[in-house]
């Protein structure tokens, strides 16, 4: 077994491939929150008045909270007061092409892969790329206006669509909901907006790069989509920060909102900086993901691919409100040296033939900690809903650990509810068999363990399949000698 | 250790609720200290008292306590039985009650206390000591002073502590290295209910040698419907390569509160069968904690509730797999009528290193009522990678197209759902592997769901109108 042995030395120690800090100068606010904060925020992204009357509730609420410490992880808490809250590349003059894009920033979307001319030209992908906290470059505006789809930042929402936001914002994460959702409320700097008009089918994939870029800087980004009646959209969010010593706090809030007939698809590749060997440094990425199936036959799909950050710490959710109704949450999980993950959904079923699929895969390296932690609730009202449950946990290494946490509440005869749960690990036996057919140690591990997430994979469209294929190989090459 | 003094302000200081629990203690202890209870043992029940007053009641507050609701403790008239003298009742009353029948030893306990003219002892025999805990501690008061309340934590146990501090009576079963029990032994608690507020503490603590072999029957009943309370905690621990088959079976009143600890250790290479089969009370909660100590251990926990009315019945556990090569069988169903609920928490815990560990839960529930609830939560927590680990848990109804088979051949239809739900209780009865005592639990079983009104089972086995698209 020594092979192996080397194999998880191997993984374990293989450095973090997008780390470097581009040099691009921030307009940043000194650390520090409190209403001034909160009202500079705004005043800078000349925000109306209601929107900034809507942060500093949020604000004061967030003050009267406290910081929820029941996940499964062990960190460093955060010094909410050494935070900066605010940092936006200097540069103002509205973009009318990519030509005018800053060349170090296109440079940083060149080294983590994403040259934005390409992205234009291939696959009809429209990428939002937020850099910090602004908004820098969209493509393909045009092309989504024809739609009527509206895919912008979340700034340029305010000001170009202001009733939409009023209307939408909170609706599904109010900012009552929990700690970081309020923080998020009161200083959230920018993100997306979505919307897709009545029966619209979106013509392309909508994708947005986050990163975090200038030290110390909390990121809080907003998101919101908005699918109305009979409408779909594919949405891909992916991520990659550079490498820093000190914790970054990543509180980001998603909320997605299906109409009737309407689905919406939302994809993750999470790939931040996940700290040391030793666990220092790191993103805290405390996310609250939340999707409201309010009108019948609405669908929404999450799926995850998490490999980055020293803590993750989400449960991307569905409330399914609407009747028949589906919610559907897919996730890999990868822990490696000492990161933490404490991640899974919750389905909260409140309409009649309401169903919900949720599949899990967990894999723990090194001395990673890997939790799955669910909730799957079946209301009074919610007859004939149907849920699935499968969580496999893989482990890699006898240091690592893999954990299951489901709570299942059920207030209904007719609702049909499994949940099944594995654990196991890469078989002496099975990597000696792809040996003994020629395969070698290496392609087998990589095999075994794409097998292993096939499930999640093929969920993924197809562009982001590939990256996160490529991203677990990554991971997982050179890891056997 | 705290002194007499302390806990008097103890119970003074904290809130009024557990002020009514604690408050009696002082009292006691000074009767007790006059009785000639060895002093190590009230430093024990102070101990007990201390933890208890430092949590009191647990709250929905508490993540262990999130679906039960003690709400209606709150209001209980705490009257421990302790100290108290024993309420005679006839020999009459035990007929007809489970295992009366049985060809077994028998210790019988009325509210804690021990009940010499209702109960049969086994005859002496070198080798076994099997007799009340008060009778050994009053002949020996020395020799139990290691064994007892040394295996059950008070940590996050406010009720085994509870127990500590207020415990009458309980059995006390030794079985020497290498013997058998001939018999089983049948242990019944019985709750007289002559008055409300009654609050009974057993405690049982059985130790069975290295290679020994047992089958314990531990039963709590209620004689009349009262709002009493059944506070109880076993300690058994299990030599190496030993063999035991431990039934508890719970049939209190339906205005009853029950608390269980079974605080289960096991040696290498041994053998423990743990069955909680439970009817009664009107909020029932079980803990079963075992610990794999040895390597090759092999654990089976299985369990059937059934509730009906406003009941609540909570199977809480944590199984603690300490060294390679264990193995634990978890097997959970619970059948849930009218506005019952049912809690079920399971933990499987693999420490660092204890490999090739085989652990399997699992938790059914079928609910017969549209107002019957279920919150489970079935856990894995593991900490070694060469490990076979997997629970499942399902809420449902029945299979309608077995309901179906059913008709077809000419069973009515409430025939078949009866038959079927009482199937799904056979999962677990039938592993009971005591012939005669699992036949009467079957037995038992099967008059609960006649006693039903109606079997129904949801809308999706085509006999009421179809649920609506």
């Amino acid at each position: 077994m020594s092979e192996a042995l080397s194999t998880i030395n191997e993984f374990v120690s293989s450095e973090y491939k997008y780390g470097f800090v581009s040099d691009i100068e921030s307009d940043t606010l000194p650390p520090g929150l409190n209403e001034d904060v909160v009202r500079a925020i705004s005043a800078r992204k000349e925000e109306p008045e209601w929107l900034t009357e809507w942060r500093l509730k949020a604000y004061r609420h967030w003050l009267k909270m406290t910081e929820p410490r029941w996940q499964k992880a062990e960190y460093t808490p955060v010094d909410y007061q050494a935070i900066s809250y605010y940092a936006a590349p200097k540069k103002k003059p509205a973009l009318n092409s990519l030509d005018e894009v800053d060349p170090e920033l296109r440079a940083t979307f060149d080294k983590l892969g994403i040259s934005l001319d390409e992205q234009k030209r291939l696959a009809g992908v429209a990428v939002d790329a937020v850099m910090d906290s602004v908004s820098v470059a969209t493509t393909f505006q045009k092309d989504l206006e024809k739609h009527g789809v509206i895919f912008c930042s979340f700034s340029e929402a305010v000001k170009r669509h202001p009733e939409l936001v009023r209307q939408y914002l909170g609706a599904v994460v109010p900012y009552t909901d929990n700690f970081f959702a309020a923080l998020n409320s009161a200083v959230f700097s920018d993100g997306s907006f979505c919307y897709i008009p009545k029966g619209v089918r979106c013509p392309m994939e909508l994708s947005t790069y986050f990163r975090i870029n200038a030290a110390n800087t909390g990121q809080f980004e907003r998101t919101l989509i908005v699918a109305e009646e009979g409408s779909y959209v594919s949405y891909l969010e992916g991520c990659t920060a550079p490498m820093r010593d000190e914790n970054q706090l990543h509180a980001a809030v998603v909320e997605l909102l299906a109409l009737d007939r309407a689905e919406i698809k939302y994809s993750t590749v999470q790939n931040w900086y996940p700290g040391d060997k030793e666990g220092r440094g790191g993103i805290y990425n405390f996310v609250t993901k939340r999707g409201l199936c309010k009108g019948r036959h609405s669908k929404i799909s999450w799926t995850q691919v998490e490999t980055g950050s020293a803590i993750t710490w989400k449960y991307p959710s569905c409330v399914l409100l609407g009747e028949n109704s589906v919610g559907e949450f897919y996730s890999v999980a990868l822990t490696n040296n000492r990161q933490q993950a404490d991640t899974g959904t919750k389905m909260v079923h409140l309409g009649r033939n309401t169903r919900s699929t949720i599949v899990s895969k967990g894999i723990s390296a090194g001395r990673g900690q890997n939790s799955y932690r669910g909730l799957v609730k079946i209301a009074k009202g919610a007859a004939g809903a149907r849920n699935f449950s499968q969580c496999d946990s893989l482990l890699i290494g006898d240091q690592c650990g893999a954990h299951t946490f489901p709570y299942i509440e059920s207030a209904n005869t007719t609702a049909q509810l499994e949940h099944e749960a594995t654990t196991s690990k890469i078989g002496e036996d099975q990597i000696f068999y792809c040996n003994q057919r020629g395969i070698e140690t290496q392609d087998a591990v990589n095999m075994i363990v794409n097998g292993f997430c096939k499930e999640v994979f093929k969920e993924l469209p197809m562009e982001f399949a590939v990256e996160a294929q490529k991203l677990l190989g990554v991971s997982l090459e050179g890891s056997v000698g | 250790m705290k002194t007499p003094d302390n806990l008097t302000e103890l119970a003074g200081a904290a809130d009024p609720v557990t002020g009514r629990f604690t408050a009696p203690f002082q009292h006691l202890a000074d009767r007790l200290s006059l009785s000639g209870e060895p002093s190590w043992l009230l430093a024990l029940r102070q101990a007990g008292l201390a933890a208890f007053a430092a949590t009191g009641l647990p709250t929905t507050q508490d993540e262990d306590w999130r679906f039960t609701n003690l709400a209606p403790l709150r209001q209980f008239e705490f009257t421990p039985t302790l100290g108290q003298s024993p309420v005679d009742i006839p020999t009459e009353a035990l007929d007809g009650l489970a295992f009366h029948e049985l060809d077994a030893a028998r210790l019988v306990f009325v509210d804690g206390h021990y009940a010499p003219a209702l109960s049969s002892p086994p005859a002496e025999e070198s080798g076994f000591e099997i007799r009340p805990l008060s009778e050994a501690l009053a002949a020996e008061p020395g020799t139990l002073e290691r064994e007892l309340a040394g295996h059950a934590a008070l940590e996050g146990a406010p009720f085994t502590a509870l127990n500590q501090a207020y415990f009458t009576d309980g059995a006390l079963v030794r079985v020497a290295a290498g013997r058998e029990l001939a018999k089983p032994l049948h242990v019944l608690f019985v709750s007289s209910g002559t008055r409300p507020g009654l609050a009974v503490h057993p405690r049982n603590l059985i130790l069975i040698g290295d290679g020994a072999a047992a089958t314990i029957i531990e039963h709590y009943v209620g004689l009349q419907e009262q709002a009493t309370l059944t506070n109880a905690v076993t300690e058994l621990v299990v030599g190496d390569g030993a063999r035991v088959e431990h039934l508890r079976f719970q049939e209190e009143a339906v205005s009853a509160f029950h608390f269980g600890m079974l605080r289960l250790r096991q040696g290498r290479e041994s053998n423990v069968s743990a069955h909680s089969i439970s009817l009664g009370a009107r909020i029932f909660r079980h803990h079963v904690d075992p610990t794999l100590e040895g390597e090759r251990t092999e654990c089976v926990l299985n369990g059937l509730y059934l509730a009906r009315g406003r009941q609540l019945a909570d199977h809480h556990m944590v199984v603690d797999h300490a060294r390679p090569n264990g193995a634990s069988h978890e097997y959970f169903n619970g059948i849930l009528a009218d506005q019952a609920r049912g809690v079920f928490h399971g933990r499987i815990l693999v420490r660092p290193g204890a490999q090739k560990t085989d652990a399997k839960q699992t938790n059914k529930n079928i609910l017969l009522s549209d107002d019957a609830q279920v919150n489970t939560k079935p856990q894995l927590e593991i900490y070694a990678d060469d490990v076979k680990c997997t629970h499942g848990a399902t809420i449902g109804q029945l299979d309608p197209d077995s309901i179906f088979y059913l008709r077809a051949r000419g069973i009515p239809l409430e025939t078949a759902r009866r038959m079927l739900v009482h199937s799904f209780a056979g999962e677990i009865t039938d592993r009971i592997r005591y012939a005669p005592a699992r036949e009467e639990v079957d037995e038992i079983v099967w008059d609960w769901l006649e006693a039903l009104e109606q079997v129904h089972i949801g809308r999706r086995d085509g006999s009421d109108e179809p649920v609506p698209a």
